[in-house]
C-alpha cells in the first residue's frame, strides 16, 4: 500500500461522500460504481492498473476542460451578434465570397502563392452569418461532448489549413533511417521509409479530409439534387430514381467501391465520384422524405399558382424548411465518406503514396505493432478522434431537430 | 393470414429482382474496361497474337449477353469459372474461405446479439442517468472507430503485451474448434465492439420509441415495476424492430468482414476479394461481389420478412 492508493482511494471515498451529502445523485453514482470498479482493477492488475485509471480519469477532465471553455468562447463569439449584418445573404456577402473563391483556386491551379490564408478567410466568412445570439442560445444547453465535437474539428481544420506551417518536414522528405525512433528531431520517430512522422500525420489531415470532403459534397450535390427535382416532379422520374437508389444500396459499399475501383484504376478523381455515386442514395433519400413532406404544403401550392419556377421553389421555400436534417446528414454523411476512403486508404487502393494519408500510414508501419509500438495507431487514432468528434456534433444537432427533449 | 403471405411472398420476389439487377451490374461493370478484358489483363507490352489468344480462350468474341447468361447459369450452380492469375477454378479458391468468413461472423453474431439485446433494454430503462450517457459515449466511439484502429488496438493489447491471444489468425484444416475459437477470437471481438455498439443503440431507440405509447403510460401509472413494464408491455412490440436490428447487424458482419480480415491477416472470402482486386483478377472478383451482394441482399429481405411476421397488427387483423 504506497500514499498513492491510500490517496487514491481516500480522493474517491471523499468524493463521494460529498456528491452524496450535496445530493449529487448521477455524479455520486459514477463516483461509487468507479469506487467498486478500482477495488476489482487494484486487485487484479495492482497500483499500475489504478494509475491507468488515474491517468484516465485526467485526460477525460482535461477534455471536459477544454470543451468548456471552448463552449464559453464560442458563446460569447456568437453574442456579439456579428452574424446579424450577414443574413439575408447580401450582394456584398456573395462577392466576397466569390473573390475569395477565385483567389483560392488561382493560388493553387497557378501556384503563384500559398492559398491557405484565403482558405482560412473563406472559412471565417462561411461562418460569419452563424454568429447570432439565436446560436448562443443553442450553444449555452449544447452538452459538453458536443462543444468536445467543435474544439475538434477547429483543430483539424487549422493543421490542414496551415499544414506546411505546422509541419517541421516535407511530406515526402526522408530524413533518417526507416522506422527511428523518435528524438529531438522528431517528434513521433521516422516511418518505413524515413519520413518524419508528425509531418505526415499534419499532411494527412490535409489530404484525407480534404478528398472525403470533396466526395461528401459531390455526393450531397448529387444526391440532394436528385431528391428535390423528384420531390418537385414526382411521376416517373420519381419512380426511377427510387428505384436506382435500392439498387446501388443493396450492394455494400466498400464491396462497392472495391469493384469500380478493380476496373479503373485508383486514381483521386475516380475515388472521388465512386464514393459520391455509393453514398448519394442515402441523400437522395433523406432530401426526397424531407421535401416530399414540404411539397404538399398550401404555400407551396400558392408558389405554384403565382407562376414561380422550379429553381424558385427550391430556393426560397423548399431549402430553408428542411435545411435541419441536411445539415446533420451531411455531418453524417462526411464520416461514412472518411471512414470508407481510410478503409480504401488501409487496402493500399485509395490515396497513392508519397502522398501522406492516415489509412495508408496505418498499414505502412503495421508491423511495428508486433514490437509492442503504438505509433501504427496513432494515424488511427487520428482517423477515429475526428469521426467521433464530428458524430458527437450531429448527434446534439438530431437531438435539437427532433423536438424529443425529454425522452 | 393470407394478407402476410402475399406481403411476404412480395418481399421475396422484390429481393430476387433486387439479387437479378444486381447480378447484371457486377457483370457489366467489367465490360466498361477501356479496351476489352484481354488487353486489360495482359497490358500493354502485349503481342497482337496473344491478345487474340486470350480473347478466344475467354470466349470474347461472343455478344456480351450470351456472355452474362453463361457466367449467371454458373454462379447460380456454383461455378465462376477460372481465376486469370491462377488459373485455378475460382469456385475451389472461395468455397472454403467463404465457409471460413461464415465461421467467423456467426462466432461474433452469437457473442454479440444476446449481450446487445440486454444491454440495450438495461440503457433503456436507465434513460437519461449517467450510465445512459456514459453508453452513448462509448457506443458512439466504437462506431466511429474504423475496424482497423479497434484491431490494432486489441493487437498490441491482448496480443503483444499481454500474450493473451494470437496476433494472426491462421487456421489449418484440422483444428479442433476450440484451437479455432481461440485463434479467431481477437477479429471475432472486434466485430462484437462495433455491431454490440450499432445494435445497442437500435434496440434502444426502439424502445424508448414505444415506452412514449399510451399503453406504457397506463401501465406505469397502475404501478407496475419498470422491469414488467418493459418485459411484458413494451418487448413484445419490439420485437419487430429488434429482429430487423439484428439481421441488419448480421448483413453488416457480413460485408463489414473485409477490413478486419486484412488486419488479422485471416484466409477468408474478403481477403480474397482484396488481393483479387490489387491483381485485377476480374472472375473472382466478381464472385466475391456476388457472393457479398447475394449475402446482404438475403439479410436486409430476413429483416423485413421477420418485422413483417413479427408485426402484431399483421397477425392478428380485425
Amino acid at each position: 500500500m504506497s500514499i498513492f492508493v491510500i490517496g487514491y482511494y481516500a480522493l474517491l471515498i471523499g468524493a463521494s461522500c460529498l456528491a452524496a451529502y450535496f445530493n449529487k445523485r448521477s455524479i455520486f453514482l459514477l463516483l461509487f460504481s468507479l469506487l467498486l470498479f478500482s477495488f476489482v482493477m487494484g486487485i487484479i492488475g495492482g497500483q499500475g492498473a489504478l494509475l491507468t485509471v488515474t491517468t484516465l480519469a485526467a485526460i477525460l477532465a482535461l477534455a471536459a476542460g477544454i470543451s468548456y471553455g471552448f463552449r464559453e468562447f464560442l458563446v460569447q463569439l456568437s453574442d456579439s451578434n456579428v452574424g446579424k449584418a450577414f443574413g439575408g445573404g447580401s450582394v456584398m456577402y456573395w462577392t466576397v465570397l466569390l473573390i475569395l473563391v477565385v483567389l483560392i483556386f488561382g493560388g493553387w491551379m497557378l501556384e503563384w502563392f500559398n492559398p491557405a490564408v484565403f482558405f482560412a478567410m473563406l472559412v471565417v466568412w462561411l461562418i460569419l452569418p452563424f454568429l447570432t445570439d439565436q446560436t448562443a442560445k443553442a450553444l449555452r444547453t449544447a452538452p459538453l461532448t458536443a462543444a468536445f465535437g467543435m474544439f475538434i474539428i477547429f483543430t483539424y481544420a487549422i493543421m490542414g489549413i496551415f499544414a506546411e506551417y505546422i509541419a517541421p518536414f516535407g511530406e515526402a522528405e526522408i530524413i533518417s533511417d526507416s522506422f527511428a525512433p523518435p528524438d529531438d528531431n522528431m517528434l513521433l520517430g521516422a516511418d518505413q521509409l524515413g519520413r518524419d512522422m508528425f509531418s505526415r500525420i499534419v499532411y494527412g489531415s490535409r489530404n484525407s479530409v480534404g478528398l472525403s470532403l470533396v466526395a461528401t459534397t459531390l455526393a450531397f450535390v448529387m444526391g440532394a439534387g436528385a431528391g428535390l427535382m423528384a420531390a418537385i416532379k414526382g411521376g416517373w422520374f420519381d419512380q426511377f430514381m427510387g428505384r436506382f437508389a435500392d439498387v446501388i444500396m443493396s450492394v455494400p459499399s466498400l464491396i462497392f467501391a472495391l469493384l469500380i475501383l478493380s476496373i479503373f484504376g485508383t486514381g483521386l478523381e475516380v475515388i472521388v465520384v465512386v464514393v459520391a455515386v455509393i453514398y448519394s442514395p442515402r441523400v437522395f433519400r433523406l432530401t426526397r422524405a424531407v421535401a416530399g413532406n414540404v411539397v404538399v404544403m398550401d404555400y407551396i401550392e400558392a408558389a405554384k399558382l403565382r407562376g414561380e419556377g422550379t429553381g424558385y421553389l427550391i430556393r426560397k421555400e423548399i431549402l430553408p424548411n428542411s435545411t435541419a436534417p441536411l445539415v446533420a446528414e451531411f455531418g453524417l454523411e462526411f464520416c461514412f465518406v472518411f471512414l470508407l476512403i481510410a478503409g480504401l486508404s488501409f487496402l493500399g487502393l485509395g490515396i497513392q503514396p508519397p502522398t501522406a494519408d492516415w489509412g495508408s500510414m496505418v498499414r505502412d508501419n503495421a508491423t511495428l505493432i508486433s514490437f509492442g509500438d503504438y505509433t501504427p495507431l496513432i494515424p488511427a487514432a487520428a482517423i477515429a478522434l475526428l469521426t467521433v468528434a464530428v458524430n458527437f456534433v450531429v448527434d446534439w444537432m438530431l437531438f435539437r431537430s427532433s423536438g424529443l427533449k425529454e425522452m | 393470414m393470407g394478407d402476410i403471405l402475399s406481403l411476404v411472398a412480395k418481399r421475396l420476389g422484390f429481393g430476387l429482382l433486387t439479387l437479378f439487377v444486381v447480378s447484371i451490374l457486377i457483370f457489366f461493370a467489367v465490360e466498361l474496361l477501356p479496351g476489352d478484358l484481354a488487353e486489360a489483363v495482359l497490358g500493354q507490352s502485349a503481342t497482337e497474337e496473344t491478345v487474340a489468344a486470350m480473347r478466344d480462350q475467354l470466349g470474347l468474341d461472343r455478344p456480351a449477353i450470351v456472355r452474362y447468361l453463361d457466367w449467371l447459369a454458373g454462379a447460380v450452380t456454383g461455378d465462376f469459372g477460372t481465376s486469370l492469375v491462377t488459373g485455378d477454378r475460382v469456385s475451389e479458391k472461395i468455397g472454403p474461405r467463404f465457409g471460413n468468413t461464415l465461421f467467423l461472423a456467426a462466432y461474433a453474431a452469437i457473442i454479440a446479439v444476446p449481450l446487445a439485446i440486454i444491454l440495450g433494454v438495461i440503457v433503456a430503462l436507465l434513460r437519461n442517468s449517467i450510465f445512459d450517457r456514459v453508453a452513448n459515449v462509448a457506443t458512439l466511439t466504437s462506431i466511429s472507430s474504423p475496424e482497423f484502429f479497434l484491431g490494432y488496438i486489441l493487437i498490441l493489447y491482448l496480443a503483444v503485451k499481454a500474450g493473451w491471444f494470437p496476433a494472426i489468425a491462421s487456421l489449418k484444416s484440422d483444428m479442433s474448434l476450440v484451437d479455432m475459437m481461440e485463434r479467431t477470437f481477437l477479429p471475432a471481438l472486434t466485430m462484437v465492439l462495433v455491431v454490440i455498439a450499432h445494435m445497442m443503440r437500435m434496440t434502444r431507440a426502439a424502445i424508448i420509441n414505444l415506452l412514449a405509447s399510451p399503453y406504457i403510460e397506463m401501465a406505469n401509472l397502475k404501478g407496475t415495476p419498470a422491469w414488467k413494464v418493459i418485459v411484458h408491455h413494451a418487448l413484445p412490440n419490439a420485437w419487430a424492430p429488434i429482429i430487423n436490428v439484428v439481421a441488419l447487424n448480421l448483413a453488416y458482419l457480413i460485408t463489414g468482414v473485409v477490413l478486419v480480415e486484412v488486419v488479422f491477416v485471416y484466409p477468408g472470402i474478403g481477403q480474397a476479394l482484396v488481393d483479387a482486386v490489387s491483381k485485377r483478377d476480374f472472375p473472382v472478383v466478381q464472385a466475391c461481389c456476388l457472393i457479398f451482394a447475394a449475402t446482404f441482399i438475403l439479410l436486409n429481405l430476413l429483416a423485413d420478412v421477420g418485422s413483417i411476421l413479427t408485426n402484431p397488427r399483421l397477425r392478428h387483423p380485425k
